[in-house]
């Protein structure tokens, strides 16, 4: 397929995946306030800190509140993160690969889009902002199924699902990475309540509970990093995203000919072999206790390797290069 | 619904007959639409609405804010064309573009037709889409004018004329596609008992030709749309024909030119290219040969089209015969090439180029239409009954400074179809143009696009300036004899 059509279709679904965790981060905190337990700024400030975009947000925005915190994150025509900037984003893509996708993705993801900017026109009506968020959510799993239903499951596909599962691989690290901005666990990080609304974001409270019962920072971090069949958690989604990789490439588990099936088969491998403690107590020598700020710091080496891997993706099939080096196919 | 009230105004109303009765092809309908109840129409008319939003069915308006899309207004009463009648048009229509590649083609190639007096030669040379690097290149196929677009008006006196060749890249025949669709969806009634002829095959048959013209050599052509990208005012339709063909929708930056040959750049390397549906003014196509500020263009596309590796469609050059000075000739073009009289009449037209004629125009410039000779979407036209003093002035003054580049036709009034307004319907001006591809044989769509002008007393249809579209029905009798070709 095309490499810029490529790009497309990689980056349209990371734009919808990211709208929908964005929309997940909202809702837990909107929970979370209820609870009453945290103060209501810190909790919209450590979202806001979470997202990564903080410095734009203090600039523009001041301190954070749940009103000024919902704007920009739901609709901030200047945040291009915004769920609305993500879907007008991933609507402009999905144009200009309409003639690549079938029309049930395109009129899920253009009613989705429409959905949004409605929303966004009337916002100063918003009793409940969580009806919304909902339709957001719901919106995107419409349109994964519509892919995974109606699209075939070759080359553009495997682009589709890989920008999916890296995003969402991103966010669902991000959503563990909260507690670090309420001030650590000792700002409540290890209360149950928290981690339970952690794990709702990720919708993964009931598959969680199968497996381990109570509710624990330890195992709650363990599930959503390591665990290999929950399809949220970010083990699960760099393996079926390797996958994808090797069917583009037509390459092997566990040996690589481009620089993207060298990182991203590197970062999977690291998670294949990777212990809970050695993930809670960061880079700390093992035996250490495990300190708060060490998943803090194995998130954040994490989320840079991540990164990597994407900026690999791009080299190896999106980026133009120049006539004189490029090579006729088979 | 009481189509009592309806009234024609004294045009010629496409549907309706001066005492209010159906015309030929149009009974069936009427009668439908008759019964319908209070509040019906509006209702068929919203439900297609928010089905076009839905579907994504939009164009871009140049001069507004970058990329705003607008969805095309629809209106849901069809127009209807009789079959008797449309028989007659099909072949006005496969006569006049056999002519007019013919006319190309020798343009590029001797001209003949400038030797032996009939086009002056000034005519061909001042042209502006005249390309002097396609002389002495004859096309696979020799096929110019692949996709043609003719528009088509009916006067008053009820006769067809042809309005505008357009030769170029014209645009419209994925709303004839979508607006079958949109009326299925959301007015099956219409269509029981009705034999309506079929357009959806129009992809294959495009497909088709588009094989047919590939150089030679090529075994298993592939074939790829090449559009400016989203931006563009027609870019739904570039993704659509792609779409329902199955090719590739490119833009410039996809392909690249190696050894004059063309190839797109795949995520698993180059990958042949043999025929390129262009949706890029002939300007655009090669930095290298035309304008050298295109960045939606391919640098080397002309040599490696010049060297017979691949096919361009429309062939560039042909915008010579889609000048509106050529235009008032096509009459002897199609006597001088075919021994025939043209079955289609051409509206009379004055040519500002002809220096008697031009003095005609300016004494008369309050009651003829002034229009550019290269222009399209309607811009730069005059209306002299509607324009101001001023306006006249204006445009008196442009005619002297480049006479070559004007001429002038009669003020038409158009005809007309019922139209919704509201929960009833009202007369409203119309154009149709019909759709013809020119591959192995020469194939015309049935019906084709109808605009419509949806201000109230306004002739302009254009997308890019308040038209709208209806549906066009190629109606035949009802007996099993009479049928449609099932193709």
């Amino acid at each position: 397929m095309l490499s810029r059509v490529a790009d497309s279709v990689y980056w349209m679904n990371r734009q919808i995946e990211r709208a929908e965790n964005v929309a997940r981060a909202v809702e837990t905190t909107l929970g979370l306030a209820l609870e009453g337990t945290v103060d209501p700024g810190r909790l919209w400030n450590a979202l806001v800190c979470a997202s990564g975009d903080q410095a734009d947000f203090w600039a523009r925005h001041g301190l954070a509140d749940q009103a000024r915190v919902f704007e920009f994150l739901a609709f901030d025509p200047d945040n291009p993160n915004s769920i609305y900037c993500c879907l007008q984003a991933a609507r402009e893509n999905a144009r200009t690969v309409r003639d690549m996708i079938s029309s049930p993705m395109w009129e899920e993801i253009n009613k989705c889009y429409l959905f949004v900017r409605g929303a966004s026109a009337v916002r100063a009506d918003f009793a409940d902002p969580r009806e919304f968020l909902d339709e957001v959510k719901r919106a995107s799993q419409l349109i994964a199924g519509a892919t995974d239903a109606t699209m075939s499951h070759g080359e553009s596909w495997h682009f589709a699902r890989m920008g999916r599962l890296l995003e969402r691989a991103d966010k669902t690290s991000r959503f563990l990475d909260v507690e670090h901005f309420f001030g650590g666990a000792q700002g409540g990080g290890r209360d149950p309540v928290q981690w339970s609304a952690v794990l709702g974001s990720a919708s993964a409270l009931e598959m969680y509970r199968k497996q381990y019962g109570a509710v624990s920072r330890r195992d709650a971090v363990e599930f959503l990093v390591l665990d290999r069949a929950f399809p949220r958690a970010m083990h699960f989604c760099l393996i079926k995203g390797e996958e994808s990789l090797l069917a583009i490439t037509g390459g092997t588990k566990g040996t690589y000919s481009t620089p993207a099936e060298q990182q991203l088969g590197r970062l999977r491998a690291t998670l294949d072999y990777a212990g809970i403690d050695e993930i809670l107590g960061g880079q700390l020598p093992a035996g250490t206790p495990a300190a708060p700020a060490g998943l803090h710091v194995w998130i954040d080496a994490f989320q840079s390797r991540l990164n990597a891997a994407n900026d690999a993706l791009h080299d190896t099939f999106f980026a133009l290069r120049p006539a004189g080096t490029l090579v006729e196919a088979g | 619904m009481d189509l009592r009230s309806y009234a024609t105004d004294g045009y010629w109303d496409e549907l309706f007959d001066d005492s209010l009765g159906p015309r030929p092809g149009a009974e069936q309908l009427v009668r439908r639409l008759a019964a319908f109840s209070h509040g019906e129409l509006a209702a068929r008319q919203r439900a297609a609405d928010k089905a076009l939003l839905t579907m994504g069915i939009t164009f871009n308006v140049y001069g507004h804010e970058a990329g705003t899309e607008k969805i095309w207004p629809f209106d849901i009463v069809p127009r209807v064309i009789d079959a008797n009648e449309w028989t007659r048009i099909e072949r006005g229509l496969k006569q006049r573009i056999h002519a007019l590649n013919l006319f190309i083609d020798d343009v590029y190639n001797g001209r003949r037709i400038v030797r032996d007096g009939i086009v002056p030669d000034w005519l061909v040379d001042s042209g502006k889409c005249f390309r002097g690097p396609c002389s002495g290149l004859t096309p696979p196929r020799g096929v110019w004018c692949h996709i043609t677009g003719t528009d088509l008006v009916r006067g008053g006196d009820g006769c067809m004329y042809v309005l505008e060749d357009n030769l170029r890249t014209p645009s419209g025949v994925s709303y004839v596609l979508e607006n079958r669709e949109v009326m299925k969806r959301t007015f099956p009634q219409l269509f029981e008992g009705q034999r309506v002829s079929p357009v959806e095959n129009y992809p294959e048959k495009l497909l088709a030709m588009l094989e047919y013209v590939a150089p030679p050599q090529a075994r298993n052509p592939t074939v790829v749309v090449l559009t400016p990208g989203i931006y563009n005012s027609a870019y739904f339709e570039h993704s659509f024909l792609a779409r329902q063909m199955g090719v590739e929708l490119v833009q410039g930056s996809d392909l690249v030119v190696l050894d004059r040959k063309v190839f797109m750049r795949t995520t698993q390397g180059l990958e042949r290219v043999d025929v390129i549906y262009r949706r890029i003014d002939d300007d655009f196509l090669d930095p290298d040969v035309f304008r050298p500020d295109s960045v939606v263009g391919v640098p080397g596309l002309m040599e490696a089209y010049r060297a017979g590796n691949v096919a361009l469609v429309n062939a560039p050059g042909t915008g010579i015969a889609d000048d509106k000075a050529v235009y008032a000739y096509v009459p002897q073009i199609i006597r001088y090439y075919l021994g025939e009289d043209a079955i289609l009449p051409n509206v009379p037209t004055y040519v500002c180029g002809e220096p008697d004629q031009c003095q005609h125009v300016l004494s008369k410039l309050d009651e003829l239409v002034v229009k550019p000779a290269n222009e399209s979407g309607g811009y730069g036209i005059v209306l002299g009954p509607r324009a101001t003093r001023q306006q006249l002035d204006e445009c008196r003054d442009r005619i002297k400074a480049n006479p070559r580049n004007f001429v002038a036709q009669p003020m038409l009034s158009l005809s007309r179809v019922p139209t919704v307004v509201g929960d009833s319907l009202e007369g409203r001006h119309v154009d149709l143009r019909p759709f013809i591809l020119y591959g192995e044989e020469i194939f015309v769509l049935p019906g084709g696009l109808t605009r419509v002008a949806l201000v109230k007393g306004s002739l302009v249809v254009n997308s890019s300036q308040g038209g709208g579209s209806k549906d066009t029905w190629v109606v035949h009798p009802s007996g099993a004899e009479s049928a449609p070709p099932a193709t």
